[in-house]
């Protein structure tokens, strides 16, 4: 599910342009997945799950799956709906170099939401 | 196609506060009670033009909207360019009650959303004899801070980006897109450290957790709406403050999230509506 990221980030032209100067590498955990995701200018260009012996990424987002289930969920229920929302319940971590995910939050919000079932904006 | 203009009337209103010369922008639209509104941390008075804009709230309410100082068209005083900027409830308190009587309001309703809902508290609580009624939207008597402050005002993230995906979850799900946006826009539209300056107060020097309780609704009736998808004043939190104080009213809105009355003013209007009717009926 996670790889499906690629061709819908992608495939939204608005988002990747909002992206363009956005090239990093970060990890996604579901759980006890982990998930490498690059982004070369706004673009997702792979994404590769673990086990990792050393996987280096500037930040790490990191949630339990049923968490994820909700956020990912086509009407995700209050406190579920938004990834500041996740945090504020103190269930989703997010750990490593945050400069880059905050300058860029709107494109990080609205590209993990692409995984929703109906793909509705973050 | 032509033009058409809403009955918004604005102004810019020059007023000494706190000792010093402040230059505010005021708009209003309407006759009657005086229906004195409050802005979110952040943003301006423009989150009110759909209550200045329709006619069931105008026919009976004089609706008045200010930009507090360095928000929206009202200005930072002079010598800004060398502070840091933060709010605290005894400037607030004292800018909402001097702008009332620079307004000459007798006994306004307030209503304040977010950091207004908080200082509507603090009002209800210090200053209710001056209120006929005091509404507060989004109003909690504490949220502890969930991020790092910080990046709402450092060089290397642009402010206005991320104050705006900041707040943007906060906005409910069924929000047309418009207004949505609009919301988000004067978010984008903050000057530097402005909303972390509010922060300053909502997140730190305005708790008013302790006190909350000693509201007397039997010297200002108090009346709390929260939207149901707001996890910044959630609707757990609001509840809290309605059942420690006897006599005030709660409406939990569904489907609404932090910013009613901008984000999806047609659904806010009808919780809206009939607490105006119960406040004109008093």
């Amino acid at each position: 599910m996670i790889e499906a990221l690629k061709a819908r980030v992608n495939g939204d032209e608005a988002l990747v342009r909002r992206g363009r100067f956005l090239t990093t590498t970060f990890l996604l955990e579901v759980g006890q997945t982990g998930w490498l995701i690059s982004i070369f200018e706004g673009r997702v260009m792979s994404v590769t799950s673990g086990p990792f012996v050393m996987p280096s990424s500037s930040f790490a987002l990191r949630a339990p799956e049923q968490e994820w289930e909700k956020f990912w969920s086509s009407r995700p229920p209050p406190g579920s709906n938004d990834l500041m929302a996740l945090i504020k319940r103190r269930v989703l971590k997010a750990e490593g170099n945050l400069q880059i995910f905050m300058a860029n939050l709107r494109y990080f919000k609205e590209a993990l939401a692409k995984l929703r079932t109906a793909g509705e904006a973050a | 196609m032509t033009a058409q203009f809403e009955p918004i009337v604005g102004r810019y209103m020059h007023l000494d506060l706190f000792g010093r010369k402040h230059r505010l922008y005021v708009e209003e639209a309407g006759e009657g009670t005086p229906l004195l509104c409050l802005h979110t941390a952040g943003a301006d008075g423009r989150q009110y033009r759909a209550l200045m804009n329709d006619e069931r709230v105008t026919r009976r309410h004089r609706v008045i909207a200010f930009d507090m100082p360095w928000h929206g068209k009202s200005s930072p005083p002079s010598g800004w360019h060398n502070e840091e900027y933060q709010l605290t409830s005894a400037q607030y308190t004292t800018m909402i009650l001097g702008i009332m009587t620079a307004l000459e309001l007798d006994r306004p309703i307030l209503i304040g959303c977010s950091i207004g809902g908080r200082i509507a508290l603090h009002l209800a609580l210090e200053h209710p004899q001056a209120f006929r009624a005091i509404i507060g939207l989004q109003a909690g008597a504490h949220v502890d801070p969930y991020y790092d402050l910080n990046f709402l005002h450092r060089p290397d993230v642009h402010g206005g980006e991320v104050s705006a995906a900041i707040v943007s979850g906060l906005v409910g799900p069924d929000a047309p897109d418009a207004e949505r946006w609009e919301t988000l826009w004067h978010y984008m539209q903050g000057g530097p450290g402005v909303f972390k300056g509010d922060l300053y107060f909502y997140k730190l020097d305005g708790d008013i957790r302790g006190r909350v309780a000693e509201i007397d609704t039997s010297r200002c009736p108090l009346f709390l709406l929260s939207g149901e998808y707001d996890y910044s004043c959630t609707p757990e939190e609001t509840l809290g403050v309605a059942n420690s104080i006897p006599g005030s009213e709660v409406t939990i809105m569904k489907g609404l999230g932090h910013f009613p009355m901008s984000e999806n003013p047609q659904e806010f209007l009808k919780h809206l509506l009939p607490v105006l009717e119960m406040i004109g009926g008093r």
